[in-house]
């Protein structure tokens, strides 16, 4: 597949090495030359120094020949007009980043009239990435399945946990709870595990269950927090701006915290139900008047990674229940999680996420369509869902006689608004959801077969 | 450093062009010439080095612009070591820096010689000398890239140290696709020049080794009067224009065959090359009238000539160390400009010399009118204020080695003709020189030391200089 990337800022780099690494063909389009020599000493790609609104650059770039052009600069006309240019150019399939809020509500009427196939904005897919943590505080990060019926969660499991030194089919035992522990991380490694797998202290776990069934394993184990009902967001950038819309939507306390007297009237004008207090978030004095004490959950998204990183140690000290950072360096956001008591969000990838995702659905095959794509443990494990379209070689053949590639596990199928967890007798059917949990990058249900 | 990952792709390289050596191996076998051993040696070492990649192949496969530049350099010194045991084993070659020097010239495709009787060579031997130009004209490393389709990902760092030429620009988007490219064009104008050559009456043998040569930009013969022995003006023109076409820059056949024939006629290097060429070889042409007998004829050994030299081929159908002065004078100043960027050839490369040429213009129009603002373009585009300084550092590096070598093979007590050009023909990779070392002599005469710079100088000439200086800096082996 070739893929042409405009603008070589955070999230440009992350997609093309992503797309590097899974062996497309790969040009990058940047007006900086340092950009562009940078990008080409770290990867093996085809960098172009110009503009990719300038035709010679974008047929230099062969986008004739193009399957998905991603213009992701910092600039939303200027992206939605290489999108544009590109797919009259020739190129299949048009993705653009665009990130106004005057335009998110028009993204539709946007995606019709202009011809651009997918457009991504990071900062309310971040903002719906908080919101699904806040609302499920047990877990360290919430990924759903199935149209919300299956959710993947990660956990940190502590010495003193019940489940510690425990073999999983133990656990299946003991519980008799329709859970299945799809991925453990221990250090720097990740286990695809078996039930022989032993769980010990410190170690990640990643299950997927119904929403009902999860809730009631956390009790069962005692990971029990207090739901969110209070926020303090600190910093008042757009993704504060989606994210209080979506907090204040489901009934949660939003008090934003920013510098900036003139965004804050903004949003004031816009979000009259937040309180909006101006002042500096990594002020001491400030968290402490605005209540860093009784509030349930704080959220840092100030652009600075080391403030929001610093604020949320801090926050954690003043016993905090809930503590979200955003951190843009992915190396500082392993820093942060390996301690297990901070849930992080980095942009860059939960757009790289959205953008690989639909180049996959895009491979993959007519008779399964892949619907959702998750990447977990620094990008290490992929969880994904497929809906199985058509009658095929693998539909209706208990899974025990299908030959499966090693790590890969089929965590759950949705039937019918019913979630199974699959066994070995269990079958694919025309018309199910499979929820699939591998290290290898699958574009088709089809790839797990060896 | 990584010094794990530096001997892992050191030692693949070696293996591979190690195994090339299986060619000249039959070759010597179907000949019977009794010097198999002299190759089954070699191959066995190369072999060894690569199981020891095979045995232990790095964890960390991290590599950066230094890791890249000294795996470059050493894995060319290490093929040249490798490559002259044929000669040292065989004996047919005496003395292990001469070995070596036939081996760097080999490789580096300068085409220096310091052999007096070449005739008398085996066959094998003088396939294998020409075989080293093929392989070195399009780099070594890019022809192990070919092989293996690696993943690593930051392979940049050695394409850039091997690759000629100011920028290095990619065909497609991945080097494997765009070496693949590469050598396709490289593989499909050597055979057509063999058929050429052959359509001209010359032996098989004979004309793949020729266009070998011509390929590789080289310049080792197997007569000992080179091209001249032929004396066809058919054989002559045909190595003529080939040799210019292996110094144009491989992207403009690739544009030739992606039908972007507007992109080529906007290719400025391209334009001054010809220019020089055709402007070389008028000047030539009527200083050297009086010397031959029709005007036809001495057209087309100045052809041959300019062109060779301007490519740093180095072949030879006239001894040019006899012409009048002014002729000399231009083929030392073709030595110094080479070929164009990205192609086979040596030297300081079109595009640097006439980017140079526009900064020294506008430079003293500034002096004239300090307010005026200029911009440097090439091919429209302008060019950045660090490529720029990059060309000019280059400059004066050039300068510095060529002074530091000459006061090196000044101890030899050569006459000052030679022992100039000597240097300039190495760092160029042309082949000969003017005086003791034109067409009709050779390197036989200077000392073991002299030889080695020579060798280095080759070396510092084909990776263009810094992967070879860097070798010579601590700070490259700090940690």
């Amino acid at each position: 597949m070739n893929i042409v990337v405009v603008g070589g800022g955070k999230v440009g780099a992350k997609l093309v090495e992503d797309f590097n690494n899974e062996g497309y063909d790969v040009v990058l389009i940047d007006i900086k030359s340092a950009v562009c020599e940078k990008i080409q000493d770290e990867f093996d790609v085809m960098c172009i120094c110009g503009s990719g609104t300038d035709v010679e650059t974008l047929e230099a770039a062969r986008i004739q020949k193009t399957d998905l052009f991603i213009s992701v600069t910092d600039n939303d006309e200027f992206n939605a007009l290489c999108a544009v240019m590109a797919k009259k150019l020739g190129a299949e399939r048009c993705v653009a980043r665009v990130r106004n809020r005057e335009y998110s509500r028009q993204l539709d009427f946007m995606r019709v009239a202009l011809g651009i196939d997918l457009i991504v904005n990071p900062e309310y897919g971040t903002a719906g990435e908080i919101s699904r943590i806040l609302r499920f505080p047990e877990a360290i990060k919430t990924e759903t399945f199935a149209k919300g019926r299956i959710e993947l969660i990660e956990i940190s499991v502590d010495a003193e946990n019940a489940l510690c030194d425990k073999a999983i089919y133990e656990i299946y035992k003991r519980f008799k709870i329709k859970i299945l522990i799809c991925a453990v991380q221990r250090g720097g490694e990740v286990y695809i595990p078996n039930g022989d797998f032993i769980i010990r202290g410190g170690d990640k776990l990643h299950i997927t269950a119904s929403h009902h069934d999860i809730a009631l394993f956390m009790r069962e184990i005692g990971i029990i927090k207090k739901k969110v009902r209070t926020s303090i967001l600190i910093g008042g950038g757009r993704i504060s701006f989606y994210l209080a819309e979506l907090l204040l939507e489901s009934g949660i306390k939003v008090k934003i915290i920013e510098q900036n007297i003139d965004r804050c009237q903004e949003l004031a004008e816009y979000l009259p139900k937040a309180d909006i207090v101006c002042g500096d978030g990594s002020d001491r004095n400030v968290l402490e008047e605005e209540g860093i004490d009784s509030v349930d959950s704080i959220v840092t998204l100030t652009g600075i990674d080391e403030e929001n990183m610093i604020i949320s140690m801090y926050a954690g000290t003043r016993n905090v229940d809930k503590i979200v950072t955003k951190v843009n360096r992915v190396s500082f956001a392993g820093l942060m999680e390996s301690t297990g008591e901070y849930s992080i969000v980095t942009p860059k990838n939960i757009t790289a996420n959205i953008i690989m995702r639909y180049a996959r659905a895009m491979k993959s095959a007519a008779d399964t369509e892949m619907i959702t794509l998750y990447r977990i443990v620094n990008d290490k494990v992929e969880a994904m869902e497929f809906v199985v379209n058509k009658q095929s070689d693998f539909t209706s053949v208990p899974l025990s006689e299908m030959k499966i590639k090693k790590n890969v596990l089929i965590a759950a199928i949705a039937r019918r608004g019913k979630t199974i967890l699959p066994d070995g007798a269990s079958t694919l059917e025309v018309g199910d959801t499979v929820v699939v949990v591998t290290t290898h990058h699958l574009t088709s249900l089809r790839d797990i077969l060896a | 450093m990584n010094y794990k990952m530096i001997i892992y792709s050191v030692c693949r390289i070696v293996m591979a062009v190690g195994a090339t050596m299986i060619i000249p191996l039959l070759l010597s076998i179907f000949y019977g010439e009794g010097i198999t051993l002299s190759y089954v040696i070699p191959i066995a070492v190369s072999l060894l080095f690569g199981a020891a990649v095979y045995i232990k192949p790095p964890k960390n496969k991290s590599m950066y612009a230094r890791e890249g530049s000294v795996i470059v350099a050493l894995a060319w010194i290490i093929i040249s070591l490798i490559g002259a045991l044929p000669f040292y084993i065989s004996r047919a070659i005496p003395g292990f820096v001469n070995c070596l020097f036939e081996t760097v010239s080999g490789f580096t495709t300068t085409g220096s010689s310091i052999l007096l009787d070449i005739e008398a060579m085996p066959k094998s031997l003088l396939f294998w000398r020409s075989f080293t130009h093929w392989l070195g004209g399009m780099g070594v490393l890019v022809f192990v890239m070919t092989i293996f389709s690696s993943k690593d990902t930051r392979t940049s760092y050695m394409m850039r140290a091997e690759m000629p030429g100011p920028m290095v620009g990619k065909l497609a988007s991945k080097w494997k696709f765009t070496v693949r490219i590469l050598y396709r064009i490289y593989i499909a104008l050597t055979v057509l020049e063999t058929i050429f050559l052959m359509l001209g009456g010359m032996p098989l043998f004979d004309s793949l080794v020729h266009a070998f040569g011509t390929a590789g930009t080289g310049g080792f013969g197997i007569k000992n009067s080179s091209v001249a022995f032929y004396d066809s003006a058919y054989i002559d023109y045909v190595i003529s224009i080939f040799m210019i076409l292996f110094g144009m820059n491989f992207t403009v056949f690739y544009l030739i065959l992606a039908r972007k024939l507007a992109l080529i006629k906007e290719n400025n290097e391209l334009k001054w090359y010809l220019v020089i060429i055709a402007a070389a070889t008028l000047i030539i042409t009527f200083n050297t009238l009086p010397i031959y007998k029709s005007f036809s004829e001495t057209f087309r050994h100045s052809f041959f000539q300019v062109s060779s030299i301007i490519t740093t081929t180095g072949y030879s159908t006239a001894d040019f160390t006899r012409w009048p002065m002014l002729s000399q004078i231009i083929l030392l100043m073709l030595m110094f400009i080479g070929g164009c960027a990205g192609s086979t050839g040596g030297g300081i490369k079109v595009i640097r010399i006439v980017i140079l040429a526009k900064i020294a213009g506008n430079s003293i129009k500034n002096s004239a009118s300090p307010r005026s603002v200029f911009s440097v373009k090439s091919d429209g585009k302008q060019l950045e204020a660090a490529v720029l300084k990059g060309i000019m550092t280059y400059l004066v590096i050039y300068m510095i080695v060529f002074a530091l070598s000459m006061i090196l093979v000044s101890l030899d007590n050569k006459d000052f003709t030679t022992t100039s050009t000597a240097v300039l023909t190495a760092i160029s990779n042309v082949g000969p020189g003017l005086g003791e070392i034109g067409p009709a002599g050779n390197f036989a005469g200077f000392s073991a030391l002299s030889k080695i710079v020579l060798s280095i100088d080759m070396l510092a000439g084909r990776l263009e200089l810094y992967p070879i200086l860097i070798l010579f800096s601590p700070h490259t082996w700090k940690r």
